[in-house]
């Protein structure tokens, strides 16, 4: 199954700790500690064009993994390879999408969606045309000159989705992205995401807590284990594709949210236990 | 325990009728905002119109007052004698003389704050170091009195434009520094994050994400720093100087005239009223993206 050539993104041996500030501290296993680590060794092969959703307990480190492949933050120990070049700050060729969409208020959709070009240094006349061509994609000609504070959640965050692909990005990382909205809306993303991701085959990164929309997007679910975070187990999804709603309720799902379920269900657990013991974590 | 209670199964005309029950709510999102603006615009005017008759009272006061004898005319002439006498300030040329000088020393001592402040403000905002080993300072001359400096303005600079536009631009870049500062410090990280993971620059980042978001503060610091210049002004030109609002009204004093002082007082009013009503719906265009911003008017 392993083709290690089409390997995209490799992470090799991932941890990340984090030093709190002077005077602060928080109780792990028993101790007071002023620092906490909340990834160790990470390993984790992505092929290209692959869509690979995460799960785990929170605290589980998963935005913090998600964070480092997209150069947004260093290990502190281990390193991530795109295309085996290290990551060591953020690269041209990656998206990244946020849980609270992230648009810059003061700019319209349009324009939102023309800044990742606009940094990039693309000209004018293209970068309207890319932006226009993506709001059409998802559903949003006519929105243009919105600014965000008068477009639905929904829409804000096909916005924001839309300026992650205008670069047009090999790999997309999509932190909880439909987390904020309601059931219908997200249901209705998730199926919008699966039929963009059909037409131009970026690698995806998704972190989710829903178990439902883990499988329903992915090739491949990473399942991660309580703090400090580690790959606790990769689940292959094997439903056709393309996928529609109707999927949800057929019975091979059903037996893979009980699988997935059953997997995460002791690291839940232990992540309960870790918070109540540690009631002054925060950061 | 929410992996739980996620929903099972969706039917896929459910997914056709969430999309166009979404569209349809959002879409009418910004109509509810326009009438709500049309309501506040109307309830503006109505206090407005309230207000009126106290206002009247009070100009009806100053005409029968001195006329009755209830006030010495020569120190407080009717109103209608200072309508007159405005007039006359007006036909010569001789008030948009001092009008004209005045309104440029501000904007000149202004123009510099704004150049000086937004620049420092961004720097002091975005890096502690930099604000650390400059904010004793700031504080320091922040709290010092600008009358009590145009002496040394004056010292330094001589009596003429220098001092004045030292003393506009002394009273306005304070405002505009500190209010810059606290925009910059308030920009939401995840924009910052957002612009970091489309690869912007050091550069952008300040050009075109920490600045536009530290507008709407910048604004309004812009707005008390204009009024706080003006003020400067007509005061210095009390103190030293030939021309000039400032100048107007002190000269008239001691001239014994004081239908011109008072004229030269209701001119300052109506300016400081336009300006203000002006910077005000500056304001409101500049942070227009906001939706529905709640400027006072004062």
């Amino acid at each position: 199954m392993d083709r290690p050539n089409m390997d995209r993104i490799v992470v090799s041996d991932i941890s990340k700790t984090f030093q709190l500030k002077p005077g602060q501290f928080v109780t792990v296993d028993g101790e007071a500690t002023d620092r906490v680590t909340v990834l160790d060794g990470v390993d984790l092969s992505i092929r290209k064009g692959e869509f690979i959703t995460l799960v785990g307990p929170s605290g589980s480190g998963k935005s913090v993994l998600l964070d480092i492949i997209g150069g947004l933050t260093q290990a502190t120990d281990g390193n991530v390879q795109l295309d085996g070049r290290r990551i060591t700050r953020p690269d041209p060729k990656t998206g990244y999408v946020f849980q609270q969409y992230a648009l810059f208020p003061w700019r319209t959709a349009l324009a939102n969606i023309e800044y990742a070009l606009e940094v990039r240094g693309v000209a004018k006349a293209e970068r309207t045309a890319t932006a226009r061509h993506l709001l059409a994609l998802f559903g949003l000609a006519g929105f243009e000159n919105r600014f965000p504070n008068q477009l639905s959640g929904g829409m804000q965050q096909r916005v924001a989705i839309a300026r992650a692909l205008a670069s047009n990005p090999e790999v997309l990382l999509m932190d909880e992205p439909f987390a904020a909205l309601d059931q219908q809306t997200r249901e209705l993303l998730q199926g919008e995401l699966l039929r963009i991701w059909g037409k131009i085959n970026t690698t995806v990164i998704f972190v989710t807590h829903s178990i439902d929309e883990a499988i329903f997007l992915a090739d491949r679910v990473v399942v991660m284990t309580a703090r400090p975070g580690a790959v606790k187990e990769i689940i292959d999804i094997d439903l056709p594709r393309p996928r529609d709603g109707d999927i949800r309720a057929s019975a091979e799902f059903n037996l893979y949210r009980a699988r997935v379920w059953d997997v995460l269900r002791d690291e839940v657990n232990k992540a309960q236990k870790d918070w109540t013991l540690s009631p002054a974590f925060s950061h | 325990m929410a992996y739980l209670t996620e929903k099972f199964g969706s039917a896929g005309a459910l997914h056709l009728l969430a999309g166009a029950g979404e569209t349809v709510a959002a879409a009418r999102v910004p109509a509810i905002k326009a009438s709500a603006k049309i309501r506040s615009k109307k309830a503006s005017r109505g206090t407005f119109l309230y207000g009126v008759p106290l206002l009247g009272l009070f100009f009806l006061l100053w005409e029968i007052a001195p006329r009755l004898g209830w006030l010495n005319r020569i120190f407080f002439p009717p109103l209608s004698e200072v309508l007159v006498a405005w007039w006359a300030l007006l036909a010569s040329g001789v008030l948009i003389e001092h009008i004209g000088i005045s309104l440029q020393r501000a904007a000149i001592g202004f123009a510099l704050g704004v150049v000086v402040a937004i620049p420092l403000g961004l720097l002091m905002g975005r890096y502690s170091l930099f604000e650390k080993v400059s904010d004793l300072l700031v504080q320091t001359l922040r709290n010092t009195s600008q009358f009590a400096l145009l002496p040394v303005f004056i010292l330094l600079l001589g009596i003429g434009e220098e001092s004045k536009v030292a003393i506009t631009f002394y009273s306005s870049v304070f405002f505009l520094l500190v209010n810059t500062i606290s925009g910059v410090k308030s920009v939401d990280p995840l924009l910052i994050k957002a612009a970091r993971s489309m690869g912007t620059s050091d550069f952008d980042l300040f050009r075109k994400v920490i600045l536009p978001a530290s507008i709407p503060s910048i604004v309004a610091g812009a707005r008390l720093a204009v009024k706080s210049s003006l003020f400067a002004v007509i005061g210095a030109e009390m103190l030293a100087a030939k021309s000039g609002l400032g100048f107007l009204i002190q000269n008239s004093q001691l001239m014994m005239e004081t239908a011109d002082m008072y004229a030269g007082i209701l001119t300052l009013t109506v300016i400081g009223l336009t300006v203000n009503y002006l910077l005000v719906w500056f304001e409101r265009w500049a942070t227009a993206w906001k939706g529905q911003s709640e400027t006072s008017l004062i």
